[in-house]
């Protein structure tokens, strides 16, 4: 975790500058949306396919949110406040097993992994322009690394599978002829099609 | 650096709304079933998308250069189940000494 923030600061920083890749490890916290959407920005792609890519990679938390709601009680915004802590090791270390939650273990999970997040990305941040030419040491290559991390994390089961299969074929097939970041958003079309598969 | 910007403030305004539509908006209501499924698939597609991309892409074309070593030595660590820290050094160690040498 650590060592994909302060990666995140090194990447960032060439694009962002010293302040943004801060700012957003501090208000958007989510290594696929944050690193998805830079990969978009840094290959030329527009503002707008870098927003969808990050909706679309985040859009899972939607149906982990779906999963939580029947586990948080009380009045709205203390629901609001633990479904905000809502991340994918902690909400899957929070989960109890007969489909509930237990919001306070999640909660005592996200908060170490918020801090080192954003402390990561400090690091990162001032690192980055010591090290110098990011692809002289490969630094270019841990977008991909970081990728395959997360996927091998998510692509579990067959329709999973499918759905990964599907969406690297589509956006192998789509880079010579598209802007950047277009392609990968319509990998989400392998998510549709792969949907239709019974579990 | 505009375009940064409107990107991190849209990012975190949506993440927001996705944690906070299940507790808060939908109150228990379940999503249609099929509407669910893609849900729960969409960043499986995505993140291959972005491996592919960011392995084989060079702005409108695709190459074979010393990432793919990088990518690879970083998939193998996975299935070896290496800690974090091996798998990104590892692949930008792996891809610079690729580079040093060609």
């Amino acid at each position: 975790m650590f060592a994909i923030s302060i990666s995140f600061g090194v990447l960032a920083r060439p694009l962002m500058g010293p302040v943004a890749p801060i700012v957003m490890s501090i208000l958007v916290f989510s290594g696929a949306a944050q690193f998805g959407a830079l990969a978009v920005l840094t290959a030329g792609g527009s503002a707008g396919a870098a927003i969808a890519a990050g909706v679309l990679l985040n859009a899972r938390y939607l149906a982990m949110g779906l999963a939580l709601a029947p586990s948080l009680r009380g009045r709205a915004p203390s629901r609001a406040a633990f479904a905000m802590t809502t991340v994918d090791a902690s909400w899957a270390a929070a989960s109890i097993g007969d489909g509930t939650f237990d919001p306070w273990y999640m909660v005592g999970v996200s908060v170490p992994q918020y801090a080192g997040w954003v402390l990561g990305t400090v690091l990162g941040v001032f690192i980055g322009p010591v090290l110098g030419n990011p692809n002289a040491l490969g630094l270019d290559a841990l977008f991909p690394a970081f990728f395959i991390a997360l996927l091998f994390a998510e692509a579990r089961g067959r329709r999973r599978l499918a759905a990964a299969g599907g969406g690297a074929g589509i956006a192998l097939a789509l880079t010579p002829i598209m802007p950047a970041g277009l392609p990968i958003l319509a990998a989400a079309a392998a998510a549709v099609a792969a949907s239709r598969i019974r579990s | 650096m505009t375009a940064v910007w409107v990107t991190i403030g849209a990012l975190a305004l949506a993440t927001a709304a996705l944690k906070l539509a299940g507790p808060l908006a939908l109150g228990g209501r379940p999503l249609p079933a099929n509407a669910l499924n893609v849900v729960e698939l969409l960043a499986s597609a995505l993140l291959a998308a972005l491996v592919v991309v960011e392995t084989f892409g060079h702005g409108r074309s695709l190459t074979l250069d010393a990432r793919v070593l990088g990518a690879a030595f970083a998939a193998v660590a996975l299935t070896r189940r290496a800690p974090m820290i091996v798998v990104v050094l590892g692949a930008a160690a792996v891809t610079a000494i690729a580079r040093l040498l060609s």
